[in-house]
């Protein structure tokens, strides 16, 4: 029994009915990136105006001649200036305002072209690919930076760049490749891809994720906004009180931070809500993909940390305009606060980072291997047992720091046991290729180099979560090469194994499958010749973060430069391939090219605008491959009923 | 190459013959291969392995180091073996368009593998707790109340103050004297106790093995025990700032008739200096801070003083 929706206030006198379609307004009055920036704009210098008029008169602005609240506050009201411009809090009012949201969003939907892209849109494939070019071009300026970083270590004396703008290279791309890489699969890939997996014909909160994703852009543009007041010092830990002394630059850290832990949270909600409830029926949780398994995972973990991060973030910026003093020993503050507050984050983080890499890998490698994954429930228990067990090993991030060394032997139990679950990915990854008939395609090439990759970084890792040998380790380059093996030798090679996979099916054009492998072969090359020697180098006693080393360590670190350089040039071969293929050449590619029996492939590429015609029932699991008359992943068109009553209650009554 | 693509070949041309036994085989050649890697670790690196064994701690580390090394190169060989042989053997064939055996997983194989995994890392936290005791806390910083102590006597109390961007060393068993250097005897217990006047810094000694974060209003101690002589370097592990990567120095271990007569002459020498300085205490008061960078001033040494360097100190190279 359907209750009839009545609005709810009449239109004014005189209005257009309640229910006729909005008159189309012509671009420049509909919210887009431009009304966005204006937005901003007009907000920071409101915030500006604000801060100067509280803080002016306090003695320690007028004398420091720097006035902390008023940038703050500027960059938080541009903030939610840029948010207003963008539409973000239109269907709020709107909402408020008793009118209906519903002609809004289908002529929102209906919405098509390149503009849909540079709006607030609703539409979870959009937003997927806004996700996808900003993460590519968030990476690519952080491998600017540390291309910067490399060429000032070329030589231990001679500085190309002054040590305060090589602290601010440091920062930028520490804190540009931790803070925005963290939703580098999730946001592409999780938006676009985890509603087709499940078999949904959207996601849970479509105005959380697209919001999730318009504070993305506001924060890589404040967190570069601190170049002009010469950048931050801290790195991208902003360790207090390094981070309360240092000047403007700072701010743009913590606000861009927090806004970033923001985008996460939200993020990561809109994920967890959509696998839960928006599953078709059939899709039960042993048929889940792994990769849904990884996001779902990941996103817990974000909804769980980010807040922590927030709330330090938040902290260390009343301590640098409000003047408080979390921070401050002699004030009854505590250095170690933020510590614990940023690593109790900035754990679960890299695990963040870690997880989709692996989702990403599991989901490959059946395709690949022409064989169903082997240990299901061992995959998504290794999963599940990173995502508990990754919150209780920060302090290992504190083994010197001399807090608690009663409890490190506790640490270091838990850091290690965390390699057993881990563990897990490499057997199942193992299992897989038993007897199988591997293909070596480019999306397959990737995924073994992540795992070549991240077994290092995983044994590395083993090394540093032990006491007496994280003394030599700790803060070393060893540690720095350990990382950038799980992120970047993870991570981001997990990433581009996904953007050769998926690309066809988000886009529906093919990527240059030679330029591909040349881009593989040089990047895991060159990537392996960077990092590798950096374990060295690190135990040879070279800290992080300096610009001044040992002479005897210049000529390992100017080999290490030189492949950074070239692991740069292989990641032009990328951009340059994806440019050429998406741009210039648009290949079609519409059908199943990995012979993937994932529910995602089996809708024409790119999905219709709903994803399925109809609600799919979901037969068997995604991997049964060589499996004996294995019934379809999905029937697409099931007879009405069946949908009907399996959706009862969930479809009708989900609010928009 | 033919040999290891050989059964594959065989497997692909002639089905009806029986498989070869592949795990036999990969295990055949794990077994080999850890049993050439694992004496060249031990043996030919492990005595290079850093940080040396210029101390008690430094020592425990490096055998930690290679006890580790030792354990997870089979472990990475194992693995690697496994996909090199699965991508040789088990690549896909032109003309293949079927799929492999549907092999949903192995309860046997799965519980093996946890089995072994944690037996590994259970045995792995086993020696690196036992590692960590015995040396006292393996020359990590083990905050104002440390747990474990060197055994016998009083060890020599050598104070670290940390600042941006300099460390200052000051010794309360001869007069409480403060000299920006580190001369320390051999065989004879040492705890430092580390700390701050202005951010986080981390005292890392580095072939001596001794890391300790450097906290504000923070006595962070730490236990070493020279047993060679000769010179070590001091290096900033923890971003502090500006010149964090000039924030270097070099320490010496002497005999401890050598030490002594340094001890007692730089005493004598820094005695009117000494005389202006704030009482020893096992944090610097921030108060007593000005004052410090006055006295190296007059010493014409480096330091901040606990405010910020003008602008051309240190010199820039």
């Amino acid at each position: 029994m359907a209750i009839e929706i009545q609005p709810e206030k009449a239109e004014r006198p005189g209005g257009r009915e309640p229910s006729a379609p909005l008159p189309a307004r012509p671009w420049w009055m509909r919210p887009a990136i431009h009304t966005g920036l204006i937005g901003a704009v007009l907000g920071y210098l409101l915030g500006h105006w604000l801060g100067n008029f509280l803080a002016s008169g306090y003695q320690q602005i007028s004398t420091a001649d720097e006035n902390d609240m008023a940038i703050v506050l500027g960059y938080a009201l541009g903030t939610v200036g840029w948010l207003a411009g963008m539409g973000v809090f239109n269907d709020l009012f709107r909402q408020m305002a008793g009118r209906s949201l519903q002609i809004r969003r289908e002529q929102a939907e209906a919405s098509s072209g390149l503009a849909r892209y540079f709006r607030f849109s609703l539409d979870h494939k959009v937003v997927g690919t806004q996700y996808l070019v900003g993460m590519i071009i968030y990476l690519l300026s952080g491998g600017l930076f540390a291309m910067a970083i490399r060429t000032e270590l070329l030589s231990p004396t001679y500085h190309v760049l002054s040590s305060s703008a090589y602290l601010m290279v440091v920062g930028e791309h520490g804190t540009m490749m931790i803070m925005m890489m963290s939703s580098i699969i999730l946001g592409p890939f999780g938006n676009y891809l985890v509603p087709l997996m499940i078999g949904a014909k959207r996601v849970a909160f479509p105005r959380i994720e697209a919001l999730s994703f318009w504070l993305t852009p506001a924060a890589f543009l404040i967190l570069l906004s601190g170049v002009m007041f010469g950048g931050f010092p801290t790195g991208w830990t902003g360790y207090a009180p390094l981070s309360i002394q240092a000047t403007q630059g700072m701010d743009a850290y913590a606000v861009a931070f927090g806004l970033m832990g923001i985008s996460l949270i939200l993020a990561g909600f809109n994920i967890i809500v959509t696998v839960i409830n928006y599953r078709a029926p059939g899709m039960r949780w042993s048929r889940l993909p792994i990769f849904v398994w990884s996001m779902a995972a990941t996103s817990f973990l974000m909804v769980l940390a980010a807040p922590v991060l927030v709330g330090g973030m938040y902290m260390m910026l009343t301590d640098r305009t409000a003047q408080t003093a979390f921070f401050t020993a002699d004030l009854g503050g505590s250095t170690y606060l933020y510590q614990n507050l940023f690593w109790f984050f900035g754990h679960p983080e890299v695990y963040i980072l870690a997880l989709p890499g692996f989702g990403v890998v599991l989901e490959m490698i059946p395709v690949f291997s022409r064989k169903p994954l082997f240990g299901y429930r061992v995959a998504a228990a290794g999963m599940i047992g990173v995502t508990l067990l990754s919150f209780f090993v920060w302090q290992h991030h504190l083994f010197v720091s001399g807090i608690n060394p009663d409890m490190r032997p506790l640490f270091m139990l838990t850091t290690e046991l965390i390699s057993i679950p881990t563990g897990f990915i490499f057997l199942v990854a193992m299992g897989t290729f038993w007897k199988a008939k591997i293909r070596f395609t480019v999306p397959m090439l990737f995924a073994l180099g992540m795992l070549f990759n991240f077994l290092i970084g995983g044994i590395t890792g083993v090394f540093l979560s032990d006491v007496p040998a994280d003394t030599t380790e700790h803060g070393s380059f060893f540690s720095m090469a350990h990382f950038h093996y799980t992120i970047m030798g993870g991570l981001i090679f997990a990433f581009m194994g996904g953007i050769y996979y998926w690309l066809p099916k988000m886009m529906g054009i093919k990527l240059n499958q030679r330029l591909g492998k040349i881009h593989f072969w040089t990047m895991f090359l060159f990537f392996n010749s960077t990092f590798l020697p950096l374990f060295a180098v690190g135990l040879l006693g070279q800290p992080r973060r300096v610009f001044e080393y040992a002479r005897q360590l210049q000529t390992l670190n100017d080999w290490v430069s030189i492949s950074a350089f070239l692991l740069g040039g292989s990641i032009l071969i990328f951009v340059i391939n994806f440019v050429w293929s998406t741009v210039i050449a648009r290949e079609p590619e519409t059908g199943n090219p990995w012979r993937s029996r994932g529910l995602e492939w089996q809708v024409p590429s790119p999905p219709p605008p709903e994803n399925f015609p109809h609600v799919p029932v979901v037969l068997s699991g995604p991997y049964e491959y060589g499996v004996p008359d294995a019934p379809p992943v999905a029937d697409l068109s099931p007879p009405a009923g069946v949908v009907a009553s399996a959706l009862s209650g969930v479809a009708a009554g989900a609010p928009s | 190459m033919t040999a290891a693509s050989e059964p594959g070949r065989q497997a692909a041309s002639a089905p009806g013959r029986p498989e070869p036994r592949h795990g036999l085989r990969i295990f055949l050649i794990w077994l080999v291969a850890s049993a050439i890697a694992d004496p060249l670790i031990w043996f030919l690196l492990g005595p290079h392995m850093p940080p040396g064994a210029m101390s008690g701690s430094a020592a425990h580390q490096q055998t930690t180091i290679n006890v580790m090394a030792l354990m997870s190169a089979p472990v990475l060989l194992f693995v690697l073996i496994y996909f090199g042989y699965a991508l040789v053997v088990w690549r896909h064939r032109e003309g293949d368009e079927g799929d492999g055996p549907p092999i949903h997983g192995n309860a046997r194989i799965s519980t093996i593998w946890i089995a072994a995994t944690s037996v590994i890392v259970l045995a792995l936290f086993g020696y690196g707790t036992v590692e960590l005791i015995v040396p006292a806390g393996a020359g990590a910083g083990e905050g104002p109340t440390p747990i474990w102590k060197p055994s016998g006597g009083r060890p020599l109390q050598v104070q670290v103050i940390a600042q941006q961007w300099v460390f200052t060393y000051r010794y309360p068993q001869f007069g409480g004297v403060e000299t920006p250097q580190l001369v320390l005897p051999e065989g004879q217990n040492v705890q430092f106790n580390v700390t701050s006047l202005d951010v986080i810094h981390s005292w890392w000694a580095y072939q001596l093995g001794v890391k300790a974060d450097a906290n504000p209003d923070v006595n962070n101690v730490a236990y070493t025990k020279p047993q060679q002589l000769g010179t070590f370097r001091v290096r900033c592990a923890e971003l502090c700032g500006l010149w964090h990567g000039a924030m270097t120095n070099v320490g010496r271990v002497v005999t401890p008739a050598q030490f002594q007569s340094w001890a007692t002459a730089t005493e004598t020498q820094l005695a009117a200096v000494t005389k202006n300085l704030p009482p020893y205490a096992t944090t610097y008061d921030a108060d007593a801070v000005a004052g410090l960078g006055k006295v190296l001033t007059q010493l014409g040494l480096n330091g901040a003083g606990g405010g910020f360097y003008p602008p051309e100190v240190p010199v820039q190279p």
